[in-house]
């Protein structure tokens, strides 16, 4: 559904930094301690993402999946420990992260095209207002192009579907070169072959950019083919690794302190045992 | 056909614009500013909000009309109150509009009864909620043009965060915007306008110049900028054609001004459901 062709080569101008950045993780978060007041969310975490590098997020509600990413976005203080985005402390607004997040937070109400939409992920931050140029417009059309969405760049947003609509947060989020792609539950709402489109964009678009991309998400099977290492939180802990060392029976039960099996079958992975293991239809409503 | 004549006159038109040059100025700056923040309060649904202000500014209006004061004055406050409490209640619709429908009756309430203890002219009573732009003098117009001065400023600047706020808040905020205050400067700007909006047409039919030329705007288009154009154009030709046709009857200019902005709106809703019936969707495959 998606070729390879239809991302675009990492911009020139990104080498730099991407050379510095091999000595620097992109992400790197260092005995982080999580509380919301006297309640601990997960501690002493310790995480280093490579540029280029897709990381899983999972774990069942509540666990501290997206405060994760508020961490990261400046939004939301840690109790102890640091975190660094390329080597520099996180703030609130920073050019190096992009952000997608559910495809229902977007206002179907407000009137848009999707390059108006994407625009706003360029210069919507910026005060004043925008008037048409043309370098403007051939940015937002590239961007449009390497998510694949050139053919309904002037339709409204609002006559889009749900799987269109998370490939224009994609661009959103790509078209300022981050060197960080945090993404907070993209595949709800969206079908079997929409989520695995999505991932397999994101994926595609993070490894040819040299991006780093942390994907929380309860759905594991659209990611597994794609997941270069995975971060699982329950009771209060982590375990990081490869989809291969971490999704076992062993580990999990170990990780939830209560049995937990892990099934696979062929290149799905199914888990049984937890009250809310992370990938209950139900789940959706974690979000504050 | 007398009946028609007592709505629909254009006798002496000429010597009767000349007096109410004035009014047309107050007209159409009045359909600027309500026809540029139409938009915003389109995109972030306040269309409620701006009737529940419209009435506390009317209550400001009709206690300063009581105590002599300047009723501009009244209404401006009447208006931020309103307003600044809104807008620090922030941006769920869900309670907001539960908020306002405690606060808009009250206000009405509270302006009622000042209206009916107020002993001077009636007209100016009526004024305050149907409107009374012929009456507009040189004050007013220079409170007015101040105003609208602050408004657009204020819009110039904070436009395009505001736009991304209002249609995309989690991605906004994720990109530093500063969303909640940003809500709170939007409903002080609104309360500006409402308040001026209210002297000139009335606090029953702010909505006619705030909501409906936008809406139908976005019935035919959804480039913004095009859409604020048009907003901005309906606006104005509602106000300043709603005035010089209820110059002639000598009726009061609010059923004029709502009546060009409906139909406006009405032609708008057509053009937009035949365009959508010929399979517009701006589609290249």
């Amino acid at each position: 559904m998606i070729n390879a062709d239809q991302i675009n080569p990492p911009k020139s101008e990104a080498i730099g930094p991407r050379n510095r950045s091999q000595h620097i993780p992109a992400i790197e978060l260092r005995g982080a301690t999580l509380a919301y007041g006297d309640r601990e969310l997960w501690s002493e975490l310790n995480l280093q993402v490579q540029p280029g590098e897709f990381v899983a997020v999972l774990g069942p509600n509540g666990a501290g999946k997206t405060s994760l990413l508020r961490v990261l976005l400046g939004q939301q203080p840690l109790a102890a420990g640091t975190v660094a985005i390329c080597g520099r402390p996180v703030r609130t607004g920073s050019r190096l992260i992009g952000y997608v997040p559910q495809e229902k937070s977007i206002d179907l109400h407000a009137p848009l095209r999707s390059r108006d939409f994407v625009g706003l992920g360029l210069d919507g931050h910026r005060w004043g207002f925008t008037l048409p140029s043309r370098s403007r417009r051939l940015r937002i059309d590239s961007a449009l192009a390497d998510v694949g969405a050139s053919a309904y760049a002037d339709a409204p947003l609002s006559l889009l579907s749900g799987g269109e609509r998370q490939r224009l947060r994609i661009a959103q989020a790509l078209i300022t070169d981050p060197r960080v792609l945090l993404c907070d539950e993209p595949l709800i709402s969206l079908d079997l072959s929409h989520q695995s489109a999505v991932t397999e964009l994101i994926s595609r678009a993070c490894r040819d950019r040299g991006v780093a991309c942390l994907f929380v998400t309860h759905e594991i099977n659209p990611i597994l083919p794609v997941a270069d290492r995975v971060v699982y939180f329950a009771s209060g802990r982590a375990r990081i690794g490869t989809p291969d060392e971490v999704m076992r029976t062993d580990v999990l039960t170990d990780l939830y302190r209560a049995p937990i099996e892990v099934i696979r079958r062929g290149d799905r992975i199914v888990v049984f045992g937890a009250e809310d293991v992370p990938h209950h239809p139900h789940e959706s409503g974690e979000h504050r | 056909m007398s009946w028609l004549q007592t709505i629909i006159n254009f006798d002496n038109l000429g010597e009767l614009l000349q007096i109410v040059v004035p009014s047309l100025f107050a007209g159409a700056l009045l359909g600027l500013i309500a026809g540029l923040i139409g938009p915003m309060v389109h995109a972030r649904d306040l269309a409620f909000a701006v009737h529940g202000t419209s009435e506390i500014s009317f209550a400001g209006a009709a206690i300063a009309l009581f105590l002599g004061t300047s009723v501009v004055a009244g209404a401006v406050v009447g208006s931020l109150v309103a307003a600044g409490v809104l807008g620090l209640l922030g941006v769920r619709s869900k309670d907001r509009n539960a908020t306002i429908g405690i606060l808009l009756p009250f206000g009405l309430g509270i302006g009622v009864l000042f209206l009916a203890l107020y002993k001077g002219r009636s007209s100016n009573k009526f004024g305050l909620l149907t409107g009374q732009i012929v009456a507009v003098d040189d004050s007013q117009l220079l409170a007015l043009g101040i105003v609208s001065l602050i408004i657009v400023a204020v819009l110039a600047v904070i436009w395009r965060p505001l736009f991304f706020a209002s249609v995309d808040p989690e991605v906004a905020r994720a990109r530093g915007v500063p969303v909640r205050a940003l809500s709170i400067i939007f409903m002080l700007v609104l309360g500006l306008a409402v308040a001026m909006a209210v002297q000139l047409v009335g606090a029953l039919l702010v909505l006619s110049l705030l909501i409906t030329p936008t809406s139908a705007a976005a019935a035919i288009t959804v480039r913004p900028l095009i859409i604020t154009v048009l907003s901005v154009v309906f606006a104005v030709v509602a106000a300043v054609g709603g005035i010089v046709l209820s110059l002639g009857p000598g009726l009061p200019i609010s059923p004029y001004v709502t009546t060009v902005s409906f139909l406006i709106y009405l032609g708008c809703r057509v053009i937009g459901a035949i365009r959508q019936r010929r399979g517009w969707s701006a589609r290249l495959a």
